[in-house]
């Protein structure tokens, strides 16, 4: 039996983790090949994923690793070994 | 025996912290520093004060190394730390907001003149970049955050499913459904966005 298109957006998200039931995924796939609607949903999600995992969309401020390294550094100096955990 | 090629040992790294070898932290730490500042950044929506918080987790993740019992990683303990240090801050500074109400608000806003002033000279595959950033940046920040920060755990610094329930202190079965719907709200927010601005690649919004 063919699935609706409802059924196949609900496992977008398992469909790009790879980690949809064997079954599930041949009726996903089996409909996306002949669905244009939800092969282009599938895409744009992706895209979209693609996009926000560029390291230029959450850039550090210039100079954050050098300023964190220098005030560890200096409180940890103050500090010698992490004091014992309080049990 | 000894591996030549063995990866990061972080637990023989904590032992020897421990022990008393508190120059080992600045490397322990170096693969975290990115994923703890963007954690905080989406919390506090500021810069500065996402570098704080930042600079404080890591500190106080020194000062309790010794009670990390190495059942989880120790980079989900630390995004553990980075959360809690984040929503703290949030809770005090919503407490000194309310107590200055009668100030005028100075935010101003997301976008700064001197930013847009700059995207003229740089060339329009950059421009487009530049926005793009903007929109993702301000999609992910406006969602709840419950979705937020299952959203960057996972899809923006790569952690698994596992990892992610780890940190967070959900289920593994929650942060799918979250994931889900955080994905899902991003796609409806921004295909329609992104078709306009980089109308060559493919948006289509979920119905």
């Amino acid at each position: 039996m063919a699935i609706e298109c409802k059924h196949v957006w609900a496992h977008i998200s398992g469909y790009l983790d790879g980690n949809l039931a064997p079954d599930v995924l041949q009726e996903v796939q089996k409909h996306l090949e002949h669905c244009e609607i939800c092969s282009a949903i599938l895409d744009s999600t992706r895209n979209i994923l693609v996009l926000t995992a560029d390291d230029r969309v959450f850039e550090l401020p210039l100079g954050y690793s050098e300023r964190l390294h220098a005030r560890l550094e200096k409180e940890i100096e103050g500090m010698e070994a992490p004091p014992p955990a309080d049990d | 025996m000894a591996a030549t090629t063995s990866p990061r040992d972080e637990a023989q790294m904590i032992a020897s912290i421990i022990a008393g070898d508190s120059r080992l932290f600045h490397e322990l730490i170096r693969p975290y520093e990115r994923r703890v500042y963007v954690m905080a950044l989406s919390f506090l929506r500021n810069e500065a004060d996402a570098e704080d918080a930042a600079q404080d987790s890591f500190l106080k993740a020194f000062r309790n190394l010794a009670s990390f019992r190495g059942e989880a990683k120790f980079g989900t303990w630390l995004i553990s730390i980075t959360l809690n240090e984040a929503r703290s801050r949030i809770r005090r500074r919503d407490t000194i907001k309310m107590e200055s109400l009668d100030e005028p608000p100075d935010d101003q806003g997301h976008t700064s003149p001197a930013l847009l002033r700059d995207w003229k000279e740089i060339p329009s595959e950059a421009l487009e970049r530049k926005e793009i950033s903007l929109l993702l940046q301000q999609a992910v920040t406006a969602l709840p955050p419950i979705y937020r920060e299952v959203f960057l755990l996972r899809d923006v610094e790569g952690l698994s499913v596992n990892e992610a329930a780890e940190a967070i202190g959900i289920s593994i079965a929650s942060v799918k459904v979250r994931l889900h719907r955080a994905r899902m709200m991003l796609q409806k927010s921004l295909a329609p966005q992104l078709k306009r601005v980089a109308p060559k690649r493919r948006w289509f919004p979920w119905p």
